[in-house]
């Protein structure tokens, strides 16, 4: 995700300190990963800089904790384009599973083992993505479905590829 | 025999041994072991008929099968006469599948109240214990319309709410989602695993939805008529 573009955008509703630009961020999207004061300071420094920010005021006291900033007109173009360019989809065509399962094949040790172990690694975590979902709020459970359904497209290609491994095994081995 | 009360075991609630069953030349089971305790929900999983419905059938006493052995709190199913194990399934077990298999001609609420009454409670207090369940599923508001009057979503609650009523000490749900949109599925699937968990009934949750199964404790695969228990597997290949 793209730190910069995301606090660019929080900015567009009105100027904000960077301490409650953090607190806003962490609330709505931060919450595996919450944002370093220092990340936020440098990020606004780069915005400042290109000049899609500005500062609004200063409070007594100094330091950047003190700044106000406020978006340009430069910054809300560049907050449209982003949210106008499509994000590209992961390829997904350098699988370390597929590598696993066939160095697996290649080297006579059992497959259809390593397919269960990961099998049981990812619904561990979707029981865990489960119960955050049930206790969570909407945002929760969107951030939560959208890992879920991805790691049910990892299982179906475990269980695509368990019911494929004598066939692959013979290819493999040629 | 009435409901397991005085029959206390320290051993699991439902346990199965070696089972076999077969289908003309096809092997659904061949050796399937499960096993489950008070409390907890078991996603059994598999391909396309690899024999995880069976499995549900056998350990529920639907099916007796040709090999093995399943005990429920310490009696073996297949000693039991049909009358008892009739009964076992209509106290200690409940059942939801994946067409809610409601009773057409009865409204919501008499459905949820048919087994309580089968199971000799009296009809006022079956149709009490109807509308909580019904409350507590969020479909009281359907409670005088029929099964036919009502959206596939509703009608799973209802089933749900018909498989909880008598406190079951297991249900066993076939497929319970799978006839339901995403969002109606995992509304049925909380409310049902919330409910289960409250009156610590086990649940055994035949899906192959891995995003029903995150809602168990645990899975089992079945796969070649076996029956294994994958939660901590570890590849065993280093």
């Amino acid at each position: 995700m793209s730190i910069s573009n995301t606090l660019l955008g929080l900015l567009e509703s009105g100027p904000r300190h960077g301490y409650d630009l953090k607190r806003t961020f962490d609330e709505r999207f931060g919450h595996d990963r919450p944002l370093h004061y220092g990340q936020v300071y440098s990020t606004m420094s780069r915005l400042l800089k290109n000049g899609l920010v500005e500062v609004d005021g200063v409070e007594a006291g100094g330091g950047p904790e003190r700044k106000r900033y406020a978006i340009t007109d430069a910054g809300i173009t560049d907050v449209g384009r982003w949210l106008a360019t499509p994000e590209k989809p992961e390829p997904y065509l350098q699988s370390t599973l597929y590598t696993k399962v066939v160095l697996a094949l290649l080297t006579g040790r059992d497959a259809a083992d390593l397919l269960d172990a990961q099998r049981a690694e990812h619904l561990r975590l979707m029981r865990e993505l489960t119960r955050r979902k049930t206790n969570g709020d909407l945002g929760d459970q969107l951030i939560c479905d959208h890992a879920l359904f991805h790691l049910e497209a990892d299982l179906r290609w475990l269980e695509l590829t368990a019911d494929r491994l004598d066939r692959l095994a013979g290819e493999v081995g040629k | 025999m009435t409901r397991t009360d005085s029959a206390e075991s320290t051993g699991p609630l439902l346990t199965a041994t070696r089972l076999r069953k077969t289908y003309g030349p096809t092997a659904a089971l061949n050796g399937a072991e499960f096993t489950i305790d008070s409390g907890e929900i078991v996603a059994v999983m598999g391909p396309s008929g690899s024999g995880k419905s069976t499995l549900l059938h056998c350990l529920a006493g639907i099916i007796t099968p040709e090999g093995g052995t399943v005990h429920y709190r310490g009696h073996e199913l297949s000693a039991m006469s049909d009358a008892q194990r009739s009964k076992l399934r209509r106290g200690d077990f409940g059942f939801v599948f994946q067409f809610g298999q409601l009773v057409p001609e009865l409204t919501c609420a008499e459905n949820i109240a048919l087994p309580l009454r089968l199971a000799g409670t009296n009809r006022k207090e079956a149709e009490s214990c109807a509308l909580e369940w019904m409350a507590r599923l969020e479909v009281d508001d359907v409670r005088s319309k029929r099964p036919g009057q009502v959206s596939g979503g509703q009608g799973q609650r209802v089933a749900v709410a018909r498989a909880l009523a008598a406190r079951p000490r297991v249900i066993f749900a076939d497929e319970p989602t799978g006839a339901l949109d995403s969002l109606n599925g995992e509304r049925v699937m909380e409310l049902l695993t919330t409910a289960a968990r409250e009156t610590n009934a086990a649940v055994v949750l035949v899906t192959h939805e891995a995003r029903v199964a995150a809602y168990s404790d645990r899975e089992v695969v079945v796969r070649d008529g076996q029956a294994r228990d994958i939660t901590s597997a570890t590849a065993g290949i280093a």
